[in-house]
């Protein structure tokens, strides 16, 4: 691991700045996906910036009667919230899907959603790779592909997006609070959240830099049956290789978004039109510019049918 | 409190000055591959404390110094183990403020004034913690690596069921906990036996949690 200075910040609005006027400085919350990259020397910050001081840990109510999920809220704490259990399931579902139990006490709700792919040729620093260093080619193209992405994809990078819970969020419709450098606020719906590769797959996100996620808004409840299932290759404790997040209300609409298949959570919302239809309709849709490889063009029937498994139980 | 760092000299500490003081005697030795791969890398000290097992201690570190590294390598406290050391074994598992954690994947400095219990602050040879005890009654391991991790993760999950946390098995999110063998399974799945002992590992959890696997 290269070293590094350390600093608490003592306000979002200070870390911000903080970052934005430091060289090579990074936020670090649970640390459990950076110190892993930095172990490797993927990720190299000179400074870090450690937000764990600054109260963003609760979860409150918001006016309209969503819930406001600060940055800092534990993966364990959101998924066990009462709240989330009974309103928002496909989100504490979702969390519960991923990771171990010791993760999820220190992993946090803005880093989870900044998490980076474990493709692993982005992790093989012997390799090739457009994200972790530009230009230098992908060694997933014509590698072993079973674990990547189908959609969404281009020349430089098949990389998947790990989260579970982002995907649920984006079902949910979740909006992403941040704090600038200059301590302006905005507000960015998850769909923007996160980028596809194109020809810069280093930049995973719209965050602009030193801009701090504060916390992410979930609008009032929609009802319905929530579900969230993972298909992997053990049971527990391990990466998606498809995930289906899926919202079905009593009168068949309703809303699904699927993980391990692209660089982001995907949800194509015209793709919702067709659930009435059932699964095949829906996928046929959702996967309409899908580019898989031989590895992994199994992905395509495998999402199929797990939407059909989810539909079948939430109209049980 | 206690200054820690100061141990008395140990036969391996004597073997490592005495391997340190070889290769700095041997001109030709090439500097080591870490100073090379870090050109500005000058180490960063900095100053923590925090209680381990109900003792105060404090530390002047690294930044990059693990809470896995400082407990082992700096407060000698080597019952936690070392396995993966990037979060996917769960040997490293360690309880801060009450919650089971991976102390491989944090930093030690940032757990100025935090809670701190490893497995030997959990019993003693002559005062074993019940888990302990159904570990060894039970046959809960072969070479005993992972043990540790397991009995820390056991102790936090036990107290994860009482505070009502659900696990990706949990049928219903709305309805109180029943500590089946499946949830039993499903909440320890963070620590991995290379041996494979976890047959036995969860009927001890399940002795000690009142249930039979």
């Amino acid at each position: 691991m290269r070293s590094f200075s350390y600093e608490r910040a003592a306000s979002p609005g200070a870390a911000a700045a903080a970052a934005a006027g430091t060289a090579n400085a990074k936020f670090i919350a649970g640390g459990t996906n950076l110190l892993d990259l930095m172990k490797l020397e993927i990720e190299t910050p000179a400074h870090l910036i450690d937000v764990n001081d600054l109260a963003l840990d609760r979860i409150e109510e918001t006016a309209d009667g969503g819930l406001r999920i600060g940055a800092l809220v534990r993966n364990t704490d959101l998924a066990a919230d009462i709240r989330v259990r009974r309103d928002y399931g496909v989100l504490s579902r979702a969390l519960l899907a991923g990771a171990s139990g010791q993760l999820r006490n220190k992993a946090t709700t803005a880093g989870n959603l900044l998490q980076r792919t474990r493709c692993p040729y982005f992790y093989d620093t012997n390799l090739p790779c457009n994200k972790r260093k530009p230009g230098s080619g992908c060694a997933a193209i014509g590698g072993f592909s079973r674990q990547h992405a189908v959609v969404g994809v281009s020349d430089a990078c098949i990389a998947t997006h790990p989260s579970d819970m982002a995907v649920a969020m984006r079902a949910l419709d979740a909006v992403v609070e941040t704090v600038r450098p200059d301590g302006t606020t905005r507000s960015i719906p998850i769909a923007e959240l996160h980028r596809l590769p194109g020809d810069s797959p280093e930049i995973e996100t719209s965050l602009e830099p030193g801009e701090l996620i504060t916390a992410v808004v979930l609008p009032k409840p929609v009802g319905g049956a929530q579900a969230y299932r993972k298909v992997r290759d053990r049971a527990s404790y391990a990466f998606a290789l498809v995930s289906v997040a899926a919202i079905v209300q009593r009168d068949g609409t309703g809303r699904v978004a699927l993980g391990g298949v692209a660089h982001k959570p995907w949800r194509v919302e015209a793709a919702e039109a067709k659930l009435p239809d059932g699964a095949k309709a829906v996928t046929a849709r959702l996967f309409a510019d899908a580019k898989p490889t031989k590895d992994n063009a199994y992905k395509l029937p495998l999402a199929e049918r797990t939407l059909a498994a989810v539909l079948r139980e939430a109209r049980a | 409190m206690q200054i820690s760092g100061r141990l008395e000299l140990s036969r391996r500490h004597l073997l490592i000055v005495g391997a340190a003081s070889l290769a700095a005697s041997s001109i030709a030795t090439p500097p080591p591959a870490a100073a090379q791969s870090a050109p500005t890398g000058a180490p960063v000290m900095t100053r923590v404390s925090f209680d381990v097992n109900g003792e105060t201690h404090q530390l002047e570190l690294d930044t990059r110094t693990t809470l896995l590294d400082a407990l082992r390598e700096h407060l000698h406290l080597t019952g936690t183990k070392k396995g993966c050391d990037h979060g996917q074994c769960g040997a490293c598992t360690v309880i801060v403020d009450g919650r089971r954690i991976n102390s491989c994947l944090t930093l030690a400095v940032m757990h100025q004034g935090d809670e701190i219990t490893t497995i030997e602050g959990l019993g003693t040879p002559d005062g074993l913690h019940p888990l302990q005890a159904a570990f060894i009654e039970h046959d809960g391991y072969q070479c005993g690596y992972c043990t540790p991790g397991q009995i820390c993760s056991a102790v936090a999950v036990l107290a994860e069921v009482k505070a009502g946390i659900p696990s990706h098995v949990t049928a219903d999110l709305n309805a109180p906990l029943r500590l089946t063998n499946a949830e039993l399974r499903e909440r320890m799945s963070g620590n991995i036996c290379r041996c494979g002992a976890y047959s036995n590992i969860a009927e001890a959890i399940s002795e000690v949690a009142g249930r039979s696997a």
